[in-house]
């Protein structure tokens, strides 16, 4: 791609200088100037593309600006009056001229990544189809290759394309992994957007919503864990293993599935409309997009932790958010307790 | 009493003046206290509800209730004026229109103390505005407080038209037109295609809400997308309507205070209009991860791109104005200075944004927010700040303190690079708009601390002007016709402030920079272009006022007809739409009242004219 960009090689000099200038903002996880896919990449090259031609307007302005303060700043007992100028001719059909091919410098790549970023592989045999759908304040993901869904953890393969279709079944929200690609609205059924990403490195990525969805938009997080192929093809074929791990306590069991599983879904159950899948939980990098789990507790808690703060009130957690208080639903303390142990175990290989 | 009757367009510039500065303060304390909130990770000094509260009203209220009235309070004082008017063309209209925009206002801030404010982001976006989401009275609020408020917009923005078209001095061509002039002429036209948009759009979100109509819900069949095109087919040429009439103000100031004509004055004119024109082609550019497709994205990524030519003419012929000049540094001149270096910086973002592919990244980021207060902060508010204290002694009769001035500016353009700066980074390093807090560690800390410092500094700078604008008040007035010692437009060949009749004698223009071109022949007056005679003038009236207290009321009543209440006479009154029909009655009563009775006004006659001039 960045081959073809025939004027921005002039600029490469600087544009490589401010490369390695912004490289050094912000997570590798999370940042926009740190891409670690393609798709990140290629708008990362129009942002230098563009800040370059920019930060160079931007040095002409300044510093004409300041040769005319200084140079042109009335003297103490200056009281000729200056010759009235009409205007340029020249100057002012220069000054629409360089603008017009510098915006013409940048419109071409532009043009060109704005269709490539069209190709959705949404009929790429090869690719890995992904349904996203936005809640209030959850993400879920339903891999209609494999019949199966998650939600908050986005596993994917490395290398693959991932084709996606985005919706909503409530407001609208948008979906952005910063570190992979730029964010893409997911509206109501009807107005389905695709689009599609791939991550050559392992690693664990940082999403968001990032379109105003309510009290708790802020909240609305996700990862994307992009794995081995291996490591994937392990996940799915756990993820479809009909079984569906209960709480060893009987007790505990019957309260889990009363009042739990009327909203959640786990195992071999049919996902839910209404609140997040909940199989292999316990291997999961967060408690609902935002607690992160972290046994040395740098970046958050251990997950046990973090499943009794969310059971003990979710409100508090993510303001606004749909689930029912477990203690309004009539559950004790150690049975909270009890859940969070057993979601905790509840992991997957 | 003299104030709510008054026609006169002096008059009602003072008060658009005021009510703006009223809605500019509650915007800016709601700027602090979300600043506030942000300024550590996980605080919890605001809850989210209020959060997003407080962002959609700090939002709305500064764009539509606090820049836009300081904006007319300067057309109104300076238009008549400068082409040698002694009014607008319709007094009447003016004043109506100030009075619906103050009450629409009024309406839309009750609703911080009647059970919740609009919580949907000023661009209220469906399904989330809808009653599903926001079940509140907040974005009721919203869409009939912005209606009633519009009207007075789009009154003001016809009235200014036929102003500027119809009663030029004798000799003013279009051409010879000052620049401040031609800006509000260009921005009254976007005003008047731009407004009716979000008329309708505003009527149909109410609908949904009120009426339960089904436009923007997508299980009626409706779409929410479709808001969003109408939102910001008015949104987008309203950001032109804030920014043309600062480019107007910066091309009166800077050629004062460098003692020389505009440079290009032609190419400015030329580029105002490409500016508005193109205005009207790019508002998909706020919406290029909507998913409209690759081919709406391309289109809409270059017509956006071109905005950014005129916008250069524009910035280099105010450099090559001040190009062998005599600059002078005084406040206003000091805030246009400031004006160029930050609003090219909201420009050369504005460029990076319109590249789609990048802003698919950018996009509903703080790099966003970092642009439009660089281009509305940064460009219009510096430019307000230039106009008000270069035509404070036209307007008071009293010159503003200049060392104050100084320090006005230094607080507030320091403060205001502090804040908005590293927004930029912050959006590039994967931070999201309108989030009410975010999780440590995310190396997002440092930076919105600065930013958060940066905006108390700017509470400074405000509150000097403030202390400047009251310690002024109470000196004399004694401030001269010229008080530059350079003015070059018809303004400055009148007393400050000037009489109510302005001049007593229509003057002859015979060149752009009229008084100017008068000076350099050696006369100390415009030459007359009629012999001295009565004057017509328009009666007060309070006709206005009621007409825009029953819309008030109409309003309040269409918006609580379904509601419970408690007492059982409220209901009768509200549920069978009785307020409503009471308040329209009010507004009818009154335009009744105007077709029926004609009043003709008053003269003024030559005789009392020599008094005023002894006096
Ligand atoms: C060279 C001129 C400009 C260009 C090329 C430009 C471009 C853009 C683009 C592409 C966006 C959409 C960003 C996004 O949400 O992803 C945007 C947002 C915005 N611009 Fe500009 N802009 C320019 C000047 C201005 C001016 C003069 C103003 C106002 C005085 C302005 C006010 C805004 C506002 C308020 C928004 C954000 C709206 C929102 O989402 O709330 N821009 N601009
Ligand atoms: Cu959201």
């Amino acid at each position: 791609m960045m081959k073809t960009w025939q004027a921005g090689k002039r600029l490469l000099p600087m544009t490589a200088a401010l490369g390695l200038l912004l490289a050094g903002c912000g997570r590798e996880d999370l940042s926009v100037l740190r891409p670690q896919g393609p798709v990140a990449e290629s708008s990362y090259g129009l942002m230098k593309l563009s800040i370059t031609i920019m930060i160079v307007v931007l040095l002409i302005v300044f510093s004409i600006a300041a040769y005319v303060w200084i140079r042109f700043r009335r003297k103490k007992d200056q009281d000729e009056i200056p010759k009235q100028v009409e205007g340029s001719f020249k100057l002012e059909v220069l000054w629409t001229v360089i603008p017009l091919i510098l915006v013409i410098v940048l419109a071409i790549p532009t043009v060109k990544v704005v269709f490539a970023a069209g190709n959705d592989h949404s009929d790429d045999k090869d690719a890995i189809k992904v349904k996203v759908t936005g809640h209030q304040y959850w993400w879920e993901f339903e891999y209609t290759d494999y019949g199966i869904t998650t939600a908050q953890d986005l596993i994917i393969p490395t290398g693959k394309h991932i084709a996606f279709e985005l919706s909503t079944k409530d407001v609208l929200h948008s979906f952005w992994v910063p570190s992979l690609a730029g964010k893409m609205d997911t509206n109501p059924d009807g107005t389905v957007n695709r689009f599609s990403f791939s991550a050559p490195n392992e690693g664990v990525y940082r999403g968001k919503c990032a379109e105003l969805c309510g009290p708790s938009h802020g909240f609305m997080e996700f990862k994307v864990k992009s794995v081995s192929g291996e490591a994937f093809d392990k996940w799915v074929a756990s993820m479809k293993a009909p079984e569906s791990v209960m709480p060893e306590d009987p007790v505990l069991a019957e309260k889990f599935k009363s009042q739990c599983l009327t909203c959640h879904a786990i195992g071999s159950m049919p996902a839910s409309p209404v609140a997040p899948s909940l199989t292999g939980i316990g291997s999961r990098e967060s408690v609902a997009g935002i607690l992160l789990n972290d046994d040395t507790r740098e970046d958050g808690a251990p997950i046990l932790e973090n499943l009794k703060t969310w059971l003990n009130d979710p409100q508090s957690v993510k303001p606004g958010n749909k689930m029912p208080n477990p203690k309004d639903m009539g559950l004790s303390d150690e049975e909270i307790d009890g859940i969070a142990e057993y979601l905790a175990g509840y992991t997957l290989e | 009493m003299d104030w709510i009757t008054t026609v006169d367009h002096k008059k009602i510039a003072i008060l658009y003046l005021w009510a703006g500065g009223l809605f500019f303060g509650i915007g800016g304390l709601e700027a602090i206290l979300i600043r506030i909130q942000l300024i550590k990770p996980m605080n919890t000094f605001l809850d989210a509800q209020t959060f997003n509260e407080l962002i959609t009203m700090h939002g709305t209220t500064m764009i539509f209730l606090g820049v836009m009235p300081v904006i007319f309070a300067l057309m109104n004082a300076v238009i008549p004026l400068q082409i040698g008017a002694r009014d607008v063309a319709f007094p009447f209209l003016n004043s109506l229109g100030f009075w619906t925009f103050l009450f629409g206002g009024l309406l839309l801030n009750l609703s911080w103390v009647m059970g919740g404010a609009p919580d949907a982001g000023w661009t209220a976006y469906t399904p989330l505005s809808g009653k599903g989401y926001s079940a509140s009275h907040g974005v009721d609020f919203y869409t009939i407080g912005l209606q009633i408020a519009g009207l007075g917009t789009l009154i003001g923005g016809i009235n200014f038209l036929a102003t500027i078209i119809t009663m030029r001095a004798p000799g003013m061509s279009f051409m010879r037109m000052p620049m401040f002039a031609w800006a509000t002429f260009i921005t009254s036209a976007i005003i008047l295609f731009a407004f009716p948009a979000v008329t309708v759009g505003l009527v149909l979100l109410t609908f949904d809400r009120i009426l339960d109509a089904n436009f923007f819900d997508v299980d009626g069949g409706g779409n929410p997308v479709l808001w969003q095109h109408i939102f910001w087919i008015f949104g987008h040429p309203e950001v032109y309507i804030l920014i043309l009439p600062a480019f107007g103000i910066i091309s009166e100031v800077i050629p004062t205070f460098s003692r020389k004509r505009l440079f290009g004055y032609s190419s400015m004119v030329f580029a105002t209009i490409l500016i508005a024109f193109l205005g009207f082609m790019v508002w998909a550019h706020h919406m290029f991860t909507t998913g409209l497709g690759p081919v709406a994205n391309a289109l809409f990524s270059v017509s956006t791109m071109l905005i950014a030519v005129p916008t250069g003419i524009k910035i280099f012929n105010w450099l090559f104005t001040m190009w062998g000049g005599q600059v002078r540094f005084t406040t206003p001149n000091l805030f246009a200075a400031g004006f160029i270096p930050t609003f090219t910086m909201g420009g050369v973002t504005g460029v990076m944004l319109a590249s789609a592919p990048a802003d698919f990244q950018f996009h509903d980021t703080y790099f966003v927010v970092a642009h439009f207060h660089y281009v509305i902060v940064g460009g219009l508010v510096l430019g307000l700040f230039a106009g008000l204290h270069y035509w404070w002694p036209k307007m008071f009769g009293r010159m503003l303190s200049e060392t104050l001035g100084k320090w006005t500016f230094w607080t507030f353009i320091i403060g205001f690079h502090l804040t908005f700066f590293v927004q930029h980074f912050l959006g590039l390093m994967g931070m999201q708009r309108r989030v009410f807090t975010y999780l440590p560690n995310q190396q997002f800390d440092t930076l919105n601390l600065v930013s958060t410092v940066g905006a108390f500094l700017m509470g400074v700078g405000m509150i000097i002007f403030l202390i400047n604008v009251f310690l002024t008040s109470r000196r004399p007035a004694d401030a001269p016709e010229d008080p530059w010692e350079d003015g070059r437009t018809l303004e400055w060949t009148i007393p400050s402030p000037p009489p109510e009749y302005n001049f007593k004698q229509t003057p002859l223009v015979r060149g752009l920079d009229a008084f100017w071109k008068e000076k350099m022949a050696g006369h100390k007056a415009m030459t007359p272009a009629e012999p001295i005679g009565p004057i017509h003038m328009p009666s007060a009236t309070i006709l206005p006022f009621l007409m825009s207290v029953g819309i008030f009321i109409a309003g309040l009543g269409f918006m609580f007809s379904r509601d419970e209440f408690s007492s059982s006479i409220m209901s009768f009154l509200f549920n069978n739409y009785i307020v409503t029909a009471l308040g329209l009655l009010i507004t009818f009563g009154s335009m009744l009242m105007r077709s029926l009775f004609d009043d003709h006004g008053w003269h003024i006659e030559p005789e009392e004219l020599e008094e005023g001039e002894q006096r």
